[in-house]
């Protein structure tokens, strides 16, 4: 357990370090609100044609609400796991290092941490489910929390893998073009994949974050037919974020 | 005197665009226990290269070295344990306080959370950072935030303290504040090793230095016994008429202590072992051939002759023209 000790004193810095910053912490809701209120409202009434049949009772609204909460936790992991390049930057990453503490720890510091935040901010998405015609029942919140932790996990997992190579916060911007926002809308998020052409299937087969919108949506939508079986969709958001926590470790514990 | 740090053939080279940078080509070191130690070379000469390989940041290509008594190859582990590393960027995580930072770092070398905290007092007690602990350090002025960063690197009471260019950027005030502190630490037993690129703080603050240049150490020993090599102390003499040069240059060099005499328009320079001791000497020596002299200065060689007499350029000159390289 002493080599764990640095992951856990990463987390609690890092979490004491979130919540203390509250304009990050209800910063961080404005875009969902934005996405779910204006875009939501304003696509409803033509999307409405785009979702399957059998769900004529669905609003657009509703069916985005956990296609936002995967945003969310995607966004609110990377943005944690870029702290390592700020750190980089600012000197306290090479302190780290110094320590005699594995580097392997402090990279599963990063990853728990983030993927703490992560689905910290993912539940607190959760209060605007009435807003958006979700309702929730304590079953689907308890099975929601974990949920959103394991997705968080990937996401993070991925984050790090990143940053551990980033050398300079310039950097991030290609990250936000090239990888968060393909994996945001090839995610199912904003709209169905059921009759998506096979190119733009393939790369949502292939990305992390459609399983996690998809077990998400299962959850929450119980008259919506899910792409994949709930048990499915977890099985790979545990399988991804074991490799993308394998190859974080990796990368970062080479780049030191 | 034990040594805390010993190199020998120390290498590392990067792979750059243009090719294979030799950064650090065969350092030979020796740091004695308790002292303070000066790592003097223009800006791409591999000071932080050769710094961070012995603190165990960069893997070390070939060579050897020991520190604190372990092979920071075999025993990086325990090199780490006893090694205070302080960055050219610093440290600290800035949204944190300055305390919280100190007690994060303690238990990251595995101290309790009570220890830490005690540790953490001490320190803001002897480090004066009282006023400023509680708050984040992206409020920190230049100068705290140096403290601070001093205060990271001792928490866990290394046996060897790394300092990267602790003064750059500094204020002369702050400077003279951390020097200070640093006298301290070494006091208490602390050893310590700085890079630096500046002649006054090599030559003033460290008991011993090496001279690096192009990733080899030219030059190695006390401020004082370094421009001894050099073997003079020049003394300038402005003579009242132009007419007595030729005979007073002749007269000089019969003289056994003078080693070197150049003519330069109306004045003579010349070098001597000890401008002290010879100063009485030729004052008497001119006066007494009726060679009047309007002014004698006389000037102890600086490092900065040192650097130039082992690299052949001055130093204030070698850090413009080289290669950004030494700080990654």
């Amino acid at each position: 357990m002493k080599r764990f000790r640095a992951t856990y004193i990463i987390w609690l810095r890092d979490l004491k370090r979130h919540f203390r910053d509250r304009a990050r912490i209800f910063g961080s809701l404005a875009t969902p609100i934005i996405f779910i209120f204006i875009l939501g409202q304003g696509l409803g009434s033509s999307m409405s044609a785009a979702l399957p049949a059998g769900s004529t009772t669905l609003d657009y609204k509703t069916f985005m609400f956990p296609g936002i909460l995967g945003m969310t936790v995607l966004f609110a992991g990377v943005f944690s796991a870029v702290s390592i390049v700020w750190d980089r930057e600012f000197g306290f990453l090479k302190e780290m290092l110094v320590a005699p503490v594995p580097s392997w720890s402090i990279a599963l510091g990063k990853v728990v941490s983030g993927a703490t935040i992560a689905s910290f901010q993912g539940c607190l998405m959760l209060i605007l489910a009435p807003l958006a015609g979700v309702k929730l029942t304590p079953q689907m919140v308890v099975l929601l929390i974990p949920t959103l932790f394991l997705v968080a996990f990937s996401m993070t997992g991925m984050g790090v893998l990143v940053a551990s190579r980033l050398k300079s916060m310039q950097g991030f911007q290609m990250i936000m073009n090239f990888i968060m926002m393909p994996m945001f809308f090839l995610s199912g998020a904003m709209f169905p994949l059921a009759n998506a052409p096979a190119w733009m299937d393939t790369l949502a087969k292939i990305n992390p974050l459609t399983y996690g919108v998809d077990a998400l949506r299962s959850i929450m939508l119980t008259d919506f037919p899910s792409r994949y079986p709930f048990a499915f969709d977890i099985t790979m958001i545990v399988l991804i974020s074991s490799v993308m926590l394998g190859m974080a470790i990796a990368t970062f514990s080479r780049q030191s | 005197m034990k040594n805390v740090v010993t190199t020998t053939e120390l290498r590392k080279s990067f792979k750059s665009k243009k090719g294979v940078v030799e950064a650090v080509r065969g350092v030979e070191l020796h740091v004695g226990e308790g002292e303070i130690f000066g790592f003097l070379g223009p800006n791409g000469a591999g000071k932080t290269t050769t710094l961070r390989m012995l603190a165990t940041l960069l893997p070390i290509e070939s060579g050897e070295a020991m520190v604190a008594g372990f092979d920071v190859k075999k025993q990086p582990h325990e090199v780490r344990r006893r090694v205070g590393y302080v960055s050219q960027a610093g440290g600290g995580d800035r949204l944190s306080t300055g305390r919280e930072d100190l007690i994060l770092q303690g238990q990251l070398y595995g101290m309790s959370t009570t220890d830490a905290n005690a540790r953490a007092d001490e320190l803001i007690d002897d480090l004066d950072l009282g006023e400023f602990a509680g708050r984040r350090v992206v409020t920190y002025s230049g100068g705290q935030r140096r403290r601070l960063d001093v205060g990271l690197g001792i928490m866990h009471r290394p046996d060897v303290l790394f300092l990267d260019e602790p003064t750059t950027g500094l204020d002369p005030q702050n400077r003279a504040n951390l020097w200070e502190l640093i006298r301290q630490l070494s006091g208490s037993g602390t050893s310590i090793f700085l890079t630096t690129h500046y002649l006054d703080e090599a030559d003033v603050l460290s008991n011993r230095l090496a001279i690096m240049d192009h990733g080899l150490i030219v030059a190695e020993g006390t401020s004082r016994e370094l421009k001894q090599e050099i073997a003079a102390d020049s003394v300038v003499v402005s003579l009242k008429s132009d007419e007595g040069c030729s005979g007073a240059t002749e007269l000089l060099r019969q003289e056994s202590y003078v080693s070197h005499i150049t003519t330069e328009a109306d004045h003579l320079r010349l070098y001597v072992d000890d401008g002290v001791a010879a100063l009485p000497k030729l004052l008497r020596l001119l006066d007494g051939n009726g060679i009047g002299v309007r002014t004698i200065t006389l000037s102890e060689p600086t490092l900065d002759d040192v650097f130039l007499r082992h690299t052949g350029r001055s130093l204030h000159k070698a850090g413009m023209n080289q290669r950004n390289g030494d700080s990654e």
